[in-house]
């Protein structure tokens, strides 16, 4: 279980504020405007910020001075999920070992890793010579491999075409269930929220000010989700 | 206050003041027009008796002048060049720029006979190098500065006619060893500078041990400061001998003034300011009329001088030895 | 091209036209030189020198402005400390300093009787010599090394947040941090760099010419000066500006392949990134301490060398500074003159890129060699000497348009593009269209480009120096005789006023530009 505890964060004008729960193999969705507090949230629960208050715990341990790469937390970005001078291979080959020494083991397991996401064969690629969908899917099979019981995603795939939105969430869908891991993804569309998550929390001005099961939300939606749907 | 900043912007860009009478152009080198150099009183002495103005303009040191004249050609406004010396003289001539002068020559006191009909003397010298009189062993040859770690500002014998000066002396002391001898002060150079007046107040900052210069240097320091620290060093391969010269330009629109003005170069009113403000002796006064304190300084054993034809000739090939043995 | 349904038409040609000129101005004076260059280019062995001290000095000058520029722009990059942005400023100052104004100041820091010199002899060190080789070395790392940390800091800035991020999240520390974080950044832009500061060194003349000089520490650019003011071998001097011009072609072209991004010019640069920061905080302040002296202090010195003579300085040196007062706004009007019509062609033209590369050629070939190319042109026709001035006033113009253009066309370009339509609608054609709808856009790229152009002039000591009649001194011309007669003092109150107009003539355009965006 995730457990956040009356975290606080401030800067420049801006205020966060926020305690939840996260039970193990849950799937939560962040929304809200821009600006609200989502990327602002994922960034405190990843390590790339510090809170000014509050504390952050997972399975019992306190995780909120811990270092970016020691917390058991994997995590995607809109873009960016990639190293452009490294070919598929070493991209993937990071998440096992950040100085790139690799053995017959590993490179199995990266094969493995693309091959799950469809992309078998394509090891000696660069980014650069891939499409949009085959990079967010390379980005997954990181993820994959990295094999750590959650997964934050920061407005994933908004820069991709529906369709391909559609089965990128679809697919992380799967893998989510199949592995079990928590996810929090932050998002300003409901249709992410609805294809990947089980709950949802909305964000106001970096207060929560609605948390309920997407199961049934369409029939009655909250006063504060309406607008959202 | 209309007309003066009417008279400002004028002298902004078109230098000349729009003087009434008539003006006569000098070009010359820097040291010439100092304050402390001969410039101030000579202009005031002639500028009594001519209804002239006159105007000396620097054009960096001796060599250099003679470029500048070339790079206006015939369009330049100088009337006299002042302070070029015998080892330009045939390079000046051949310009085709300077013209007769037409002076009797008669009234020189230079150590040789003259007889140019468009240059005339207006000064000598040899050079030598110059020290704090405090150097423990100050050297008595080039082999001797060679051999030694003293370090020494030089100028440029392009620009300089001191420098031009010092590869004549080399190669009228040393002939075919004088590539060596460049080749082994090399070291010795802290840097050469493009005329005498950067040299010698680099020299006077502390930045050397020893500058090219002249033996009548330490004259300066002993009777305009009373500071008897500074010594000209003896070489026993001799000393070779500046005569600076002065001539008319072809192209002057004052010819008239130009050679009353050459006339006067040769009077006791601009000969008598030479030796304590040029620091050199006088082309056209006896011996008896230098001022006290000349008699201390060294006189050469042996004096070395190439006529101006010789000096022409070698010219482009002591330069090249010069640069090739320093550009290693 | 400029028929009735162009509503700029007349701007169009009149900008076509500016362009031909440009290109005959800087074109013409290379058809001179090899003209009258010496047949088959022999070259002597001091001309050999002088080809090997140029690439010597600027090749170590790059190396070592680069050695120093990366820690220093890693170290801004990453932290953030109060002066942050008066530093980043002060790193661009030197782009707008005289040469010989720095070059005072480095003699008065670093020289032989400077303040270094007097405080490491306390514990017994002795500086090397500042004239030759050192010196002239010393100066260029001044000029460049702020710039190649302008440049590298630029791309350290432009590292994506999330990429930062995941190599934190994977745990890139130390040698694998470097290894894809920065060593890619650094792989774009560090060759880049190093071939635009080794250009800027192999063209540097006024640094070679007050700290070079004798046969051991001449460069190409001097040797031309040398050449032509001391031995007036034109020949010789055509073959020298001929080596200069094809040694700065091929490494302007060779620049042009591979600078990645603009010139370090532009602002942003103030965004301090959430860079890994443990371990090495000392290293980082002693790098930003230690550069941010080397390059203060010749400044520093400027100002306290140069206040008590600044009130006595001699007439000539007043009248020196008010000619090129009045030069630097000639060529300020005359760049931007040129420019503005130059661009509105620009943005119509087929080949823009072509032309808008041919514009560089003046900057990237040396002042001397086109100086040479002008006078040779000049001589056939009148006195060369009498138009020093104005040729001085057209040359820092033409220097400067690169510099113009670059600030001005991508405004331009936005502002056709997205307001055309809206333009011709509303029936703002002509004047009145460049009036209304594009002037006042382009406020601030002109205030600053004119600042740029203002101060460069004010300070340049390039074309000037070939030609220049004695009673034709601009101020930087003014106080290089000052320093040849060794009147420092006069020289240092002369640099400070120097100083102060340069600097004062960009902060006003560009506050000006500011102003009224």
């Amino acid at each position: 279980m995730l457990e956040v505890t009356n975290l606080t964060y401030c800067s420049a004008g801006f205020e966060l504020n926020a305690a939840f729960r996260v039970q193990r193999g849950e799937r939560l969705a962040l929304m809200g405007r821009s600006g609200a507090g989502k990327s602002t949230l994922i960034s405190l629960i990843a390590g790339f910020l510090s809170p000014n208050a509050g504390e952050i715990w997972l399975e019992g341990a306190n995780l909120t001075h811990s270092d970016p790469s020691k917390r058991p937390i994997s995590i995607l970005f809109q873009d960016s999920n990639l190293f452009p001078h490294l070919t598929l291979r070493e991209n993937l080959g990071l998440a096992l070992s950040p100085r790139l020494a690799m053995n017959a083991a590993m490179e199995t397991q990266i094969s493995t890793a693309l091959a799950q996401v469809g992309l078998s064969g394509f090891e000696g690629r660069l980014p650069a010579s891939l499409s949009g969908g085959q990079q967010s899917r390379a980005a997954i099979a990181r993820v994959l491999l990295q094999n750590r019981p959650i997964l934050l995603m920061d407005e994933p795939f908004a820069a991709l075409d529906p369709a391909l939105r559609r089965e990128m969430a679809e697919l992380i869908s799967t893998l989510c269930r199949d592995l079990g891991l928590t996810l929090i993804l932050a998002s300003h569309d409901f249709m992410d929220a609805e294809r990947m998550c089980d709950r949802v929390m909305l964000l106001t001005e970096g207060r929560i000010t609605e948390d309920c099961p997407i199961a049934g939300l369409r029939a009655a939606p909250p006063a504060g989700l309406a607008p959202w749907l | 206050m209309k007309h003066t900043i009417t008279a400002a912007g004028m002298s902004i860009f078109a230098g000349a003041a729009m003087a009434e009478s008539p003006v006569l152009h000098v070009y010359t080198y820097d040291s010439f027009i100092a304050d402390w150099g001969p410039g101030p009183q000579i202009e005031a002495a002639f500028e009594g008796s001519c209804g002239c103005d006159l105007q000396f303009i620097s054009a960096g040191d001796g060599a250099a002048l003679l470029s500048r004249l070339q790079l206006e050609g015939s369009r330049s406004e100088a009337d006299v060049v002042l302070g070029l010396d015998t080892n330009l003289m045939t390079a000046a001539r051949d310009t085709g720029l300077f013209a007769a002068h037409g002076i009797s020559a008669e009234r020189l006191t230079l150590p040789i006979t003259w007889d140019d009909a468009e240059f005339l003397p207006f000064d000598w010298g040899y050079f030598a190098f110059v020290h704090n009189s405090d150097l423990p062993i100050p050297p008595k040859s080039f082999e001797d500065l060679a051999a030694s770690d003293l370090r020494i500002l030089i100028q440029d014998p392009r620009s300089s006619t001191p420098g031009l000066g010092l590869v004549y002396w080399i190669e009228a002391a040393y002939g075919d060893g004088a590539a060596q001898i460049w080749q082994d002060l090399a070291d010795n150079i802290v840097t050469v500078t493009p005329g005498w007046s950067q040299a010698y107040g680099l020299f006077l900052e502390g930045e050397a041990d020893m500058v090219l210069s002249y033996t009548t240097s330490p004259a300066y320091h002993l009777i305009a400061e009373e500071d008897p620290s500074k010594s000209a060093a003896a070489f026993d391969e001799g000393h070779y001998m500046q005569i600076e010269i002065a001539g008319i330009t072809e192209a002057s629109d004052q010819p008239d003034l130009a050679r009353a003005f050459l006339d006067f170069m040769l009077s006791p009113a601009f000969q008598s300011v030479i030796p304590t403000t040029n620091w050199m002796y006088p082309a056209a006064l006896p011996a008896s009329a230098l001022p006290d304190g000349f008699d201390t300084l060294i006189a050469p054993e042996k004096v070395l001088h190439f006529p101006g034809d010789e000096a022409a000739a070698l010219r482009d090939a002591t330069i090249d030895r010069w640069q090739t043995a320093l550009s290693r | 091209m400029a028929n009735r349904t162009q509503p700029l038409g007349t701007l169009v040609w009149v900008g076509t036209g500016a362009l031909a000129l440009v290109l005959t101005a800087t074109l013409a004076p290379l058809v001179a030189i090899a003209v009258t260059a010496e047949e088959g280019f022999k070259l002597r062995a001091a001309d050999w020198a002088a080809i090997h001290f140029t690439l010597l000095q600027a090749g170590l000058s790059a190396i070592l402005s680069l050695v120093i520029a990366i820690p220093l722009a890693r170290a801004v990059a990453r932290r953030r400390f109060i002066g942050r942005g008066l530093f980043i400023s002060l790193m661009g100052a030197p782009f707008i300093l005289p040469v010989i104004v720095a070059v005072i100041g480095l003699i008065a820091s670093y020289g032989h009787n400077g303040w270094l010199a007097h405080t490491v002899q306390v514990i017994g060190l002795d500086l090397p010599e500042i004239y030759g080789l050192h010196g002239v070395v010393l100066a260029h790392v001044f000029f460049n090394l702020p710039l190649a940390a302008r440049l590298i800091l630029q791309e350290w800035q432009a590292i994506p947040q999330e990429r930062i991020r995941l190599a934190q999240s994977l745990g890139l520390k130390g040698g694998a941090f470097f290894r894809h974080i920065e060593w890619p950044i650094l792989r774009t832009a560090v060759p880049g760099a190093f071939v635009v500061i080794f250009l800027l060194c192999c063209s540097s003349f006024a640094v070679a010419l007050i700290l070079g000089g004798g046969p051991r520490a001449t460069t190409i650019e001097l040797a031309i000066y040398q050449t032509f003011r001391f031995d007036f071998d034109l020949g010789r001097a055509a073959t020298l500006a001929a080596v200069q011009a094809l040694l700065c072609l091929s490494l302007g072209a060779f620049a042009l392949r591979l600078s990645a991004r603009e010139t370090g010019l532009g602002t942003g640069l103030d965004r301090a990134l959430a860079l890994p920061t443990e371990g090495c905080a000392f290293v980082d302040t002693l790098v930003i301490v230690a550069a941010g002296v080397f390059l203060a202090l010749p400044l520093a010195r400027i100002v306290i060398l140069g206040l008590p003579n600044l009130i006595e300085l001699p007439t000539a040196i007043w009248i020196a500074a008010l000619r090129s007062l009045i030069m630097a706004l000639s060529a300020t009007i005359l760049s931007i003159a040129m420019a503005l019509p130059i661009a509105m062609a620009l943005i119509r033209l087929r080949r823009a890129a072509m032309f808008e590369a041919l514009c560089l050629l003046a900057l990237v070939i040396s002042p001397l060699a086109l100086g040479t190319g002008w006078f040779l042109i000049l001589r056939s026709i009148t006195n060369p000497v009498t138009w020093a001035l104005p040729i001085t006033v057209c040359a820092n113009a033409l220097m400067a348009l690169p510099f113009v253009l670059r600030a001005v066309l991508p405004t331009l370009r936005e502002a056709e593009t997205s307001q055309a339509r809206l333009a011709t609608a509303l029936g703002l054609v002509g004047w009145h269209r460049f009036r209304h709808a594009i002037l006042p856009r382009l406020a601030r790229p002109l205030g600053f480009a004119a600042g740029l152009c203002a101060a460069l002039s004010m300070g340049d000591l390039g074309v000037i120096a070939l030609f220049a009649a004695p009673d034709q001194a601009t101020l930087p011309l003014e106080m290089l005789r000052l320093m040849g007669a060794y009147r420092m003092a006069d020289a240092q109150g002369a640099a400070l006023l120097l100083l102060i107009l340069s600097l004062g003539l960009f902060w006003i355009f560009d506050r000006g530009g500011h102003h009224h965006a």
